[in-house]
């Protein structure tokens, strides 16, 4: 099962390797990871997305909690919680096929952010189905290349 | 106050319960109740509470030492921390980058430096110093391969949750990452096996690191801790001021066990009938014997004790069963496997105790008690998890047992317990072979006889000698067995015998080697010869690799793959060339009088003794079987023999040499338990010599490409 880890971390050297050390360590591959700081600058923000059962995601979870850099870790797995990420598509666009793809951009609110001879770069911000929906779109067109910065998310019901 | 009510009645907790004595026979509890009354609890001042240097503040004067205020330099700061901290003793190796620490360490009054001969061998001591005291053991070694070299050690203490503070020289900040001379990322190369490391970026932060350092290595789950100290930095000013308290918000263990889950726990005891205390380091970790053997006499429960909590429940304690797991004994393995209820206490369910999950301990409910939360679920599931410091909770269980009047309800599992317990003994007078050869379990059992248990402590190679010494040494105190657990690291043994000797300089230090094991540090005999450390090192010497052996022998049909060590280097030349005392036996009458040389010896000493390699050690659980499908265990009920050996040598369609050889020797120990009849070699009760008929012998030595060597040829061959 996929789970989404929100993790705060010491903003200090070498705390992303000390927990990606440990996830990779005990076995599981992180299909997304993003991190930066947050509004405390002594604190970064670690949204992580590993695909583990029940059993094993507690384990993480717990073994992350003894790392002396980890402050908190909040599983945004079953929580109602806002996800975002952004990719850059860049899709094949002969100049008469233009105007398709464009259209399609702009259903999904998202960007046309360079134009090329013979391809588009359409930047997107969104959570995972529309994202997908709009990759799936442009493959009839022939993607080039697609970097994403990886998923974040927060919590909505936050006390404050 | 319940711990006072509880205080009151611990006199009369040791109820009358009549113990079998278990005539000739080696087994737990064979002792009386005498040596259980000295040790059961008596009103000592902090029952279930801690010291302060137990939570984590500085053992030594801390903000109060004399250097406060002084303006120094980085390397000056790093001893004077470590003087903060009460350092006495600290092991090492200096080199480049290191070197401004030890120029500052020169002028220091307080602080004892051990010069190791390998980094290893100074981690392995630091860590033989921490196990046998308590306190945390310090390195300080320079960048580099000092460095490297120390990673075996660290990730020893890192397994067996030993405090240590690794100090290591760094190349200066403005040539990190350049691959200058002797940099190595020692932060990166260790951090799965450390609890915690700092990089230090300036000195600013100097004392702030340090304490932190101690205050994480020794609290919750102890673990070593590495400082990397650039060496630009060790020349820097700056104002020393030590802290006495650390802030670190991200790290908070908990010590007080959840009230209402210590409540299910009273509950659950109450209605056991067929209960285990299953006890690890953990127990002498958090110093909880006091309240582990309250708990267990106040509701009668059998005890097992894992390779790393020997020594937290006292061996002569009717209570104690001694080993579980894969070389522990049967009826200990067959108490986990017939509980229904396991009271885990600082223990992890590692893969040594609890064989095939599936099969382990199936009808057992589990209390398991833990201060880290991640071993509490990691292996199997617990009924009831308590995370806190085991001498408060299991001081809270007693005492709410005490106060409802609790009364044990398992009379007829002690009574099971104690049939197996004289059935299965882990030794027997009748199942020696040989009479001309030393029986590895007699040479430890006849030590353990000789040792004061109060005032001696026995550390382990890696090997089979270590796990007879775990069936065989009693130990009645914590912290007077030390043995590398986790990551069974040969190397360990001596170098960490070195270090508890000078840590705990009123014992008398065994260490118990195996030729292979022993070559792994054998350059610490300078250390303990310099340092005049009176350590005593008993070589089994089998000339070989037993334990991998044993394992060829059972599980890869006798290919004796690279396990033979012959020729072996002369040990008893090699103590003349340290500067040591020293002899080899190889006769059995010579056994009682050459174990009272070295023990009265006040000078290092080695007492290399000569065992056969065809030796295994059982009981035995097979890797991938169950508890309880203990192979090997002595069955008095059927004239002390081995029982249930592996099928492999009875009817494996090739059957490995050895086994054929075994089966020669008498067969008793290998494919048939009934038959006790002379081997080859041997004289029959008539005097005549028994010969090799069918020539198996011969027919073996064809078959085998390998060097694999019967016992026969092995025993002349030992010496040339
Ligand atoms: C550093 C290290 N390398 C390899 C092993 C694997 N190993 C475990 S026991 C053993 C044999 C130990 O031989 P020895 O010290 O002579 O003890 P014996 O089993 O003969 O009593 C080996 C090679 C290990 N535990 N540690
Ligand atoms: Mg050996």
């Amino acid at each position: 099962m996929r789970h989404i880890l929100s993790v705060l971390v010491d903003n200090k050297p070498g705390v992303l390797s000390r927990v990606t050390g440990l996830i990779s360590r005990r076995g599981f591959n992180i299909e997304s990871l993003s991190v930066g700081p947050t509004e405390d600058v002594t604190l970064s923000h670690l949204t992580a997305v590993v695909n583990a059962d029940d059993v094993a995601y507690e384990q993480i979870t717990k073994q992350l909690h003894k790392l002396i850099s980890v402050y908190k870790i909040t599983d945004l797995t079953d929580v109602d919680a806002i996800e975002r990420e952004l990719v850059l598509y860049k899709v094949n666009a002969v100049p008469e096929r233009r105007n398709e793809i464009i259209e399609i951009a702009n259903i999904f609110r998202a960007k046309i952010v360079d134009v090329g001879r013979t391809s588009l770069t359409i930047e997107a911000t969104g959570d995972e189905s529309k994202l997908k929906g709009l990759e799936d779109l442009f493959r009839a067109y022939g993607i080039k290349e697609i970097v994403r910065t990886g998923k974040i998310a927060l919590s909505r019901n936050s006390k404050d | 106050m319940g711990l006072f009510f509880f205080m009151d009645v611990s006199g009369q907790l040791a109820r009358d319960f009549l113990w079998p004595e278990c005539m000739g026979l080696k087994s737990r509890g064979e002792k009386s109740l005498i040596t259980m009354n000295e040790n059961a609890p008596s009103g000592s001042a902090n029952r279930g509470q801690r010291t302060a240097a137990q939570v984590g503040a500085p053992q030594g004067l801390g903000s109060h030492s004399p250097k406060q205020g002084e303006i120094m330099t980085g390397a000056q700061a790093v001893i004077a921390s470590l003087e903060a901290e009460g350092v006495d003793y600290v092991f090492g190796y200096p080199g480049g980058q290191a070197l401004k620490i030890y120029d500052a360490l020169y002028d220091s009054k307080q602080i004892t430096h051990i010069l190791a001969r390998h980094e290893q061998g100074a981690v392995h001591e630091a860590d033989g110093y921490a196990r046998a005291t308590g306190r945390p053991g310090v390195v300080i070694v320079t960048s580099g391969p000092g460095a490297t070299n120390t990673v075996t050690g660290i990730a020893t203490a890192y397994m067996d949750s030993v405090p240590l503070i690794v100090v290591t020289g760094q190349v200066p900040r403005a040539v990190i990452g350049t691959d200058s001379f002797q940099e190595s990322d020692i932060v990166g190369i260790t951090m799965p096996v450390v609890k915690h490391s700092y990089l230090l970026q300036s000195v600013d932060e100097l004392t702030t690191v340090f304490r932190e350092a101690f205050h994480i290595a020794t609290t919750g789950r102890p673990g070593p801790v590495l400082i990397d100290i650039p060496s630009d930095l060790a020349s820097e000013k700056l104002v020393f001021d030590y802290p006495d308290e650390v802030s670190l918000p991200s790290y908070k263990p908990t010590y007080k066990g959840n009230m209402k889950q210590i409540r299910q726990a009273v509950a659950r005891i109450e209605e056991a009938h067929q209960p285990v205390l299953y006890v690890g380091g953990g127990i002498i970790i958090s110093d909880a014997t006091d309240e582990l053997t309250a708990l267990a006499e106040l509701m009668e429960i059998p005890v097992v004790t894992t390779l790393m909590g020997k020594g937290a429940f006292p061996a002569s304690h009717p209570l104690n069963l001694g080993p579980v797991g894969m070389h522990g004994s049967k009826y200990a393995n067959l108490a986990m496997t017939e509980s229904d209820l396991i009271i885990a206490c600082g223990a992890r369910f590692s893969d040594r105790v609890t064989g095939k999950l599936s099969q382990f301990a199936p009808h057992a409910d589990v209390i398991h008690i833990d201060i880290d939360p991640a071993e509490i679920g990691k292996i199997r599931e617990a009924q009831i998890p308590i995370v806190g410091d085991l001498k408060g909770v299991l001081a809270g269980i007693v005492s709410a047992l005490v106060k409802r009047n609790s009364q044990p309800n398992d009379a007829p599992w002690i009574e099971r317990v104690n049939v197996w317990r004289k059935r299965y003994p882990f030794y027997h007078s009748d199942i020696k072979e040989k009479p001309d050869e030393i029986v590895p379990e007699l040479v430890l059992e006849t030590l353990s006889d000789k040792l004061d248990p109060q005032k001696s402590i026995v550390v382990t190679e890696v090997g089979q000698h270590q796990m007879w010494a775990t069936q065989f040494i009693e130990r009645e105190r914590p912290r007077s067995f030390l043995s590398s657990g986790g990551l069974g690291t040969m190397g360990f043994g001596f170098p960490a015998a070195i270090g508890a000797a000078i840590g705990r300089p009123d014992c008398t230090v065994v260490c118990i080697a195996g030729d292979g094991s022993f070559q792994m540090n054998t350059q610490e005999m300078a250390t303990a010869a310099i340092n005049g450390v009176p350590v005593k090192v008993l070589i089994m010497d089998n000339r070989c690799l037993d334990m991998v052996h044993q394992w060829q022998k059972l599980f890869y049909k006798g290919r004796y793959s690279e396990t033979l060590l012959d020729p072996i280097p002369d040990f008893v030349k090699l103590t003349a060339a340290y500067d040591w005392e020293g002899e080899r036996i190889e006769n059995p009458a010579d056994l009682d009088a050459a174990l009272d040389r070295m023990l009265n010896s006040d000078v290092p000493y080695l007492l290399d003794v000569a065992i056969s390699r065809d030796q295994n050690v059982y009981p035995m659980v097979a890797p991938g079987s169950g508890l309880n499908e203990v192979m090997g265990a002595i069955d008095v009920a059927v004239g002390a023999v081995r029982t249930d050996m592996p099928d492999s040598f009875a009817a494996s369609p090739a059957p490995s040499p050895c086994a054929q050889i075994d089966a020669q020797f008498g067969g008793r120990w290998e494919s048939d338990p009934f038959d006790t009849g002379a081997r080859i070699g041997q004289r029959n009760a008539d005097g005549s010599l028994v010969t090799d008929e069918e020539g198996v012998l011969k027919k073996q030595a064809h078959r085998s490409k390998q060097t694999a060597q019967p016992d026969s040829e092995s025993k002349e061959g030992g010496r040339s």
